[in-house]
This record gives C-alpha cells, structure tokens and sequence, in this order.
C-alpha cells in the first residue's frame, strides 16, 4: 500500500452526528433503553504526537505523520500540523501509532481472573436457546483482565455469552476504560451483536451432556430454524402492531432480541469453525432474511473465503490455535491473509484473556505467514485487521477503529513497529483521554481486585 | 532376481562410505555452547554429525551447500510440556495418551504412547521444534505424583527416546490440593508419603518382596520409579505457583536431597534468593501476568528477568500444547519485557535440554553433537519469522505438513477441478 496523505482538513466526523452515521443509526435512540450508557469521557488536553510512522487502519500510512487529538476526537492527521496553544506534544520519531486495538471476541468480564465457578458467568448452560440473556448483566468491571488488554493497546472489545448454545444471547460492546459499573464502560450507541454457534459445543453440551435436543449438527440446524420462525411471528405481529394493526405482541426478552436481529438493528456473531456449516449458516441467514456480521474462530475460512466475499461476511480468525477439536483439526497458519486475499473481511481476534494482549504480535504472525506464499499485504493493510474491520463487524466502524477526523480518538503509541514481538503499548488513548501510560504509574488502572497486592499485569512497571 | 538385489545392496554399501555433507556457509550461529556465537561462520555436518564450525571451515568438494547469508543458525526449540506425538485431537480422548488415570501414580510413562509420525508433531517441527519433554497431566483421582516424563526428538523412526527416565512430576498447589482431597496439607502428606516409602523400600526390598512390610502407599512398580529420585539422579518436578508453595517445596527438597524442577512458579520472583540458594530451575510461562488463580495472585510479566537478575535458572515453558512453536514468541516477549535475548534464547534451547538430557549434550552446535539446529530468515524469537531449515538428530526435515498441504490445496479458490483432486 503506498503512503498517501489525509487531507488537513479538519472535519467534524459523524461521531457529533450520529443519527446521519449509517451503521449506528438505528440504535441512536438507545438513551431510552435500558442500562444505556453512562460512559463520558473525562476532559483532556489536545494531543500532538508527531514525527511518528502512522497506521491510518484503513489501508493507509504516513512515513513521518502527525496526528491531532481534542475534545476526544481525532482532529486531523498528517505530515506536518500545528499543535493549538494548550496541547501536549509528544515527539514520536521512531515510534509507531495506530488506531485502537478492537478485539470482536472476548469474555473479560463474564469469565473474569481469578477463574473461579463463583465467576463462571459466560454460558447459560440450561436451554439451547437463550436469546433472552444479555452478556453485559454478566460483566464484572473488576476483572484485571481489562487493564491488561489496555496495556497491550486494546481500547473497545465486544464481550459475548459462551458457545455451549445455539443461540447465546446478547453481546455488548464495552470502551475498555476502567469503571465501577458495566454501563460506565458500554460503548455509547453500538449496536447489540447476538451470539449464535455451530457445531460441537451445543451438540456436546446438550446431546452428550443433558440427553436433549442438539444432540447433532442438524439438531444444531433444526434448533436455529425453530427460533427463527418463531422470532418471524413475533416480527410481524410487532411491525402489523406499529402500523396501527392489532395489539402489540406480549413482551417476550427472547424473541425481542431476535426480532432485533430480523430488524438488522442485532448484528449475529456466530462461531462456526467449518468451512461446510459456515455455508449452511449464510443459507440460514437468507432463509430467515438476516445478515452473520462476523463468522468466529471460522478455522476453515480459508477453504469458503470467496463464499464469504461475496456475501460481505467477516471472519474473526486466531493466527495459530487449531488441533484442540476436531473442528479446529484443519488450521492452518495462513488463515488470515488467505481470507482477507479475497477482499472479505479478515479479522484477529483472541477469545483470549491472554491473547488479547497481543493481538498485534498475532496480526504479525498472519501477515508473515501470507508473506511466505507470496500474499504480500504490509503492515499498513494488516493493521486493518485488528482495528478498521473489527469495527465494522461491531456496527461501529463510523466512529472508531481508524486514524480519521472526526472518529473517537482511541490511539496506541507504539515504541516501534506492532508488528514485532518486542513491540510494546506507551500511551494509550481512548476518546483522548490518557487511559495507559506504561511509563507513568499514575495512568495505569488496577482492579480492586488485586489492590494491595504485587501483581502488575498489563506490564506496568 | 538375485543379481537385482547384490546390485541394490553393492549401491547401499557405496553410498554409505561416501559421508553425506551438509555445508551451512556464512550464518550467524549461536552455538549455545563453547563455540559462542560467530558471525559469517560456516558450519559443516557429516552423516548427521557437526564435524566443524568456524569463519575459516572450507566447504568441503561435492558438499549440500545452505546459503546462510543473512540468516541466524539456533540449536532446535525444545517443548518442555511436549504433548506432541501423545495427542492429536484435544478433544477426542482416543487420541490422546498423556493423562494419568485414577489409578496411576510414578511409574505411568507418556512415552508409551508416542508416535512419531503425529501429524500435530509435524506441524511443529517444521517450525523448529525438535525435541520435548513428554509430560503427565494429572488425572483428577490420580496421585499427585502422576508419572514419569522422556526426552524424545520428533525427528521421526523408531529411535526417538533420546532419555526415557528424564524427570518425574508432581503437582501440587490448587491442583495437587484438589487431587489429594482438598487441602494443601494432604498433597503434600501424599508427597512426604510416597517418598518415604520409596526409602523404606530401597532400604529392604527383601522383606518386601517377601510380604513382610508394613503396607506402602505405593504399589512396585511405582516405588521403583522413584529410585531414581531419591537417588538425587532424577529430577523431580514440582508443578507449583505461590510463592510460600515454592518455599515448602524447597524445604522438603532438603529434607529428601532431591534435584528439584519448579514449573509454573508465577511467585517464584517473590522467593527468587531462596530458589538461587537452593540452585533449583523455574521453567516458567514469560506470559503469565494475569491474577487468574488465586495462587498466581502476584504476576508478573517480569518474573524471568527478576529471577534471572537473581541468579536463578530459567527455562520456558507453553500453555498451548498445540503450540509449542509458539515457544520463541513466548522467548521474545520475555526479551521486550526485560531479559537479555541471549537467556531468552538458551530458555527456550540448551537450558531445557540440559535439564533433562542426563548425561547427554544434544543440543549445543558444536563438533560431536549430532545437528539439532534451526535456520532462520531473520531473529528467531520475532513473530515474523518462521524456520528455512530444521535438522533433528542429523537429519535435515522436510518441510511440509499435513498444515501446509492443506493450504496449498486452497491456496487458489478459482478453480474447475473439485479440491479433492489436488494433492
């Protein structure tokens, strides 16, 4: 990708216009919902970082560039700007800047540190369908694990329910700022995401393990088909009821979410780790007119990549792990860029409280992996898929996951370049605000949790 | 007929008199040994065997030449929580053969169990790793001794038991804690127990024989596994977190004068003096730092840089047992975290081996060892790097997997042909 400049133009983004914003539209009204959103920044100083080598995470980069942050948003980005009289300037020759890391597929919170079962609350493991539960009800803000993805450059994770169900429930997409609620970290207007799953798990937990229905991959099927059409019923009374036809259907917790996914106002993340039943999933998904945002873990995409392409599906793949089921027995290294050498949406993610920390160490294990059979994308491209495309797949993309005016200023000062293991987060900034500062102690949040003790994850020193 | 087979055996004979020579020129090598680390050296390996290594070794005449300009030479990665060869299939329990059972205790050997046609063993190897240590999981209801783990190379044949009786395990902390009834003090109960049964059994193995003992705790052929551990000449590892279970495993390690492993070891910097007095080596995971158990409370990711700034020995080990290649990357972590990337490199290479090697120096590249050795495009501990060239026990691997062929096969999705049909 060559280098190209970003006009110094400085543009108020659509984060001050939400409802023009396309992708978050719909949930603009979500003030009224409720447990919305009580995040706010805190106010800060404009920043000036110049001199840096700056993935823009949309493809684009600057050598030597320079970006502006205030009032929470980025204000422009380019080769030479001007810092106004109050800001903070931070020479950044030799390091490296990136948007902020997005990670689509995490359980912080909901399988929080210390794993102990009183903290197992990721999988509501008493019925194959529960569309009703909503991740975030599960959050414990406490978790250190949220201070140590910040430590490694991660500034919005979705958090979704476990896939022991066919139908999960709800995800939530959190800022990872620390708080003393989960509404305190929720993503202001991000859609909800549902939590679908294919094979092994439901037919596993239920079949094998309760003697009930799925106990195979077409019970998987039959099971998602049955809450479909129940959900279509439920639509149509609700959208007749809107057009002054009939009563409005009884409030039902399940089939809401669901009818919120036929709406597309839900965007549907499902784990699905093989090629076969990841086409099977996109038959479902046009058979009940929904769209699968993002397939999960999707070790076999890169046999379907084009099957994803055209229908505009991402994938949210690891660089490396395969071999712990059978359906991750056919992994291989170059899943990533194989998947994105298509132009569909590739995508790193963790699942991971320990890989979240790294995804940028994992993008760079992906990108030379694809270098080695000559599917030659630079870092500038690969940046995209742990920030510009984990946004998209989230409904977010309007107002983060890349360096462009007027998006959220969620920014990640490198000492070098991400992708190499001796890499690390300086500064992170998550709508301008200095959230991390591997540097200074008093810009690195602890959890209540491990308070008094010597622990310092995140790699704070 | 006949004359077909004297000819196939006459060119048998003629090729093996004729040593098959295997030139790496101009590299930088880390020998990890007395050789030190050379740049622009040539490394020459004779029917397997490094013959010499140097900045002024001739390339022999009609030699295999590996252009090495640019490149770095490494003894191989060494898996010090090896599964490989012991499980294919995480989940599918029929192919995995390193857990011990309710009834097993010392004497239950992974090694039994190895293939060394794995296809999983492939993957890795072709990314570097070329030998392990071949570790019991515990079972639940198992003994908290839970076996006896091998050295093998994944170099493939039938001679891959490169030290069958390398170190025997035991877990203790929350997971020993659990299997022995739910208290700290019955594990170790069980640990003080089995060893001193193994004395008493040592002492008068007679009268044991013969039925006139009290009752042991541990059946023959267990007793007999731990020989070697009272002996002090195999190591006993001791899978163990917080720090004041670290401090009451190197106690009883007095008591018993045995040769101590700690695994795990999240608190061992708390107790780094302690563990230098005592010269035990912590094979640790450089990427533990979260709170995720309440033994790992006080993680960190600079355990290896304190430890070693302690005196203490480190080695590196995995929590990926599908991984294991994923060792240099745990390597460099600990590097950009603080500790010199010489050690990072020896932790992950030559300190595991010779940890469990016994008596036998495999793995530094020097004249005499057998090649075990890795070269690399570029630093082997970057994420960006992956192996040109793997030689295990002298002989150079191919590199392809069932991994690679698999992505081939998809490399180009437009295409008439069913994927079937290309292999």
């Amino acid at each position: 990708m060559t280098v190209s400049r970003i006009p110094r133009v400085l543009l108020l983004g659509c984060v001050l216009l939400l409802v023009a914003c396309g992708d978050t539209s719909k949930e603009a009204e979500q003030t009224d919902v409720p447990f919305a959103s009580t995040y706010k920044p805190a106010t800060s100083k404009p920043v000036l970082i110049k001199n840096a080598r700056v993935l823009i995470g949309n493809g684009e980069e600057l050598e030597n560039g320079s970006v502006l942050m205030a009032e929470g948003v980025i204000q422009a980005v380019g080769e030479k700007l001007r810092a106004p009289r109050d800001a903070i300037e931070i020479d950044a020759k030799g390091k490296w800047v990136t948007p902020g890391i997005i990670d689509t597929h995490s359980h912080l919170g909901v399988y929080p540190s210390p794993g102990v079962s009183a903290h197992s609350d990721g999988n509501e493991m008493t019925s194959p369908v529960t569309a009703e539960v909503w991740a975030e009800h599960s959050v414990w803000p406490q978790d250190p694990g949220f201070a140590a993805a910040l430590a490694g450059g991660v500034t919005s994770m979705q958090i979704l329910p476990g896939s022991a169900n066919l139908i999960g429930g709800r995800s939530v997409t959190l800022k990872n700022v620390p708080s003393r609620t989960m509404q305190g970290m929720k993503f202001p207007n991000a859609p909800y995401g549902l939590k679908m799953a294919c094979g092994e798990n439901p037919k596993r937990v239920y079949g094998e393990g309760k003697g009930r229905a799925p106990g195979t991959r077409m019970g998987n099927v039959a099971g998602y088909r049955d809450a479909w059409i129940d959900a279509k019923k439920y639509q149509k009374k609700l959208n007749a009821h809107k057009e002054g036809n009939g009563e409005a259907p009884d409030r039902d917790l399940s089939l809401e979410t669901l009818a919120g996914v036929l709406n597309g106002e839900i965007l549907v993340h499902n784990h699905c780790y093989r090629a076969d039943e990841m086409a099977i999933m996109l038959d479902v998904a046009d058979e009940f007119g929904y769209k699968v945002s993002s397939f999960h873990h999707a070790v076999e995409a890169y046999k379907i990549a084009d099957l994803l392409a055209e229908s505009g599906t991402c994938a949210s793949m690891w660089a490396d792990w395969g071999g712990f089921k059978m359906e991750a027995f056919d992994d291989v290294r170059e899943n990533i860029p194989m998947v994105a050498n298509t132009g569909a949406c590739a995508i790193v993610h963790s699942d991971s409280a320990v890989g979240i920390q790294r995804l940028n160490q994992e993008a760079a294990k992906a990108l030379a992996a694809g270098q080695r059979v000559g599917i030659n994308f630079d870092e500038a491209e690969a940046i995209r898929w742990i920030t510009l495309n984990p946004a998209k797949s989230l409904g977010v993309m309007s107002v983060t996951g890349s360096l462009e005016e007027g998006k959220m200023a969620d920014v990640v000062l490198w000492n070098t370049n991400p992708f190499s293991v001796y890499a690390l987060a300086e500064k992170v900034y998550i709508d301008g605000v200095l959230t991390y500062d591997r540097f200074n102690p008093a810009h690195q949040p602890v959890s209540d949790y491990v308070l008094g003790h010597r622990a310092e994850n995140g790699g704070a020193k | 007929m006949i004359k077909q087979t004297l000819m196939l055996a006459a060119t048998a004979a003629m090729l093996s008199t004729a040593a098959e020579v295997v030139v790496i020129r101009d590299a930088t090598i880390h020998s990890m040994g007395s050789s030190g680390t050379l740049e622009r050296a040539t490394l020459i390996i004779e029917d397997g065997e490094i013959t010499a290594i140097g900045t002024d070794v001739a390339v022999p005449a009609g030699a295999t030449v590996i252009e090495g300009a640019g490149k770095i030479v490494t003894p191989g990665i060494f898996d010090t929580a090896s599964n490989l060869g012991v499980r294919e299939v995480g989940a599918v329990d029929s192919t995995v053969d390193h857990r011990g059972s309710k009834t097993s205790g010392p004497s239950f050997k992974v090694v039994d169990g190895f293939n060394p046609r794995s296809p999983g063993m492939i993957a890795n190897r072709i990314e570097g790793v070329t030998r392990g240590f071949l570790i019991p999981s515990p079972d639940g209801e198992g003994h908290i001794i839970a076996g006896t783990g091998s050295v093998v190379h994944f170099g493939g044949g039938d001679d891959y038991i490169v030290n069958e009786d390398a170190a025997v395990i035991a877990y203790l902390g929350e997971n020993g804690s659990e299997m022995a009834g739910g208290a700290r003090g019955h594990a170790a109960l069980k640990l003080r127990e089995a060893l001193n049964d193994a004395e008493d059994y040592r002492d008068d193995r007679d009268s044991y024989d013969s039925g006139d003992t009290r009752e042991l705790s541990l059946g023959k052929t267990d007793l007999e596994a731990l020989q070697g551990v009272i002996r002090g000449n195999v190591p006993l590892i001791v899978v163990v977190d917080r720090a004041s279970d670290i401090e009451a495993v190197l106690k009883l390690g007095n008591e018993f004068a045995l040769e101590l492993i700690i695994y795990g070891g999240a608190e061992a910097w708390m107790v780094a003096d302690k563990i230098a007095d005592a010269d035990v080596t912590v094979v640790l995971n450089p990427l533990q730092n979260l709170p995720n158990r309440f033994e790992t409370l006080n993680s960190t990711f600079e355990n290896a840089v304190r430890l070693h700034n302690a005196g203490v020995t480190i080695a590196f080990v995995h929590s990926d047992s599908h991984n294991p290649r994923n060792l240099t990357q745990l390597a460099g972590n600990a590097v950009a975290n603080g500790l010199p990337w010489d050690v990072a490199l020896r932790a992950i290479t030559v300190t595991p081996a010779d940890l469990f090697g016994g008596s036998n120096d495999c793995c530094s590249i020097v004249p005499g060892n057998m090649a075990d050795l890795v070269v690399w495009p570029g630093d082997p501990l970057e994420v960006t790097t992956y192996a040109d060239h793997v030689f295990i026990d002298g002989e150079q691997i191919e590199m392809k997997s069932r991994q690679t062929l698999l992505r081939d096969r998809y490399l180009d999705l437009k295409d008439e042909l069913p994927f079937a049909y290309r292999k």
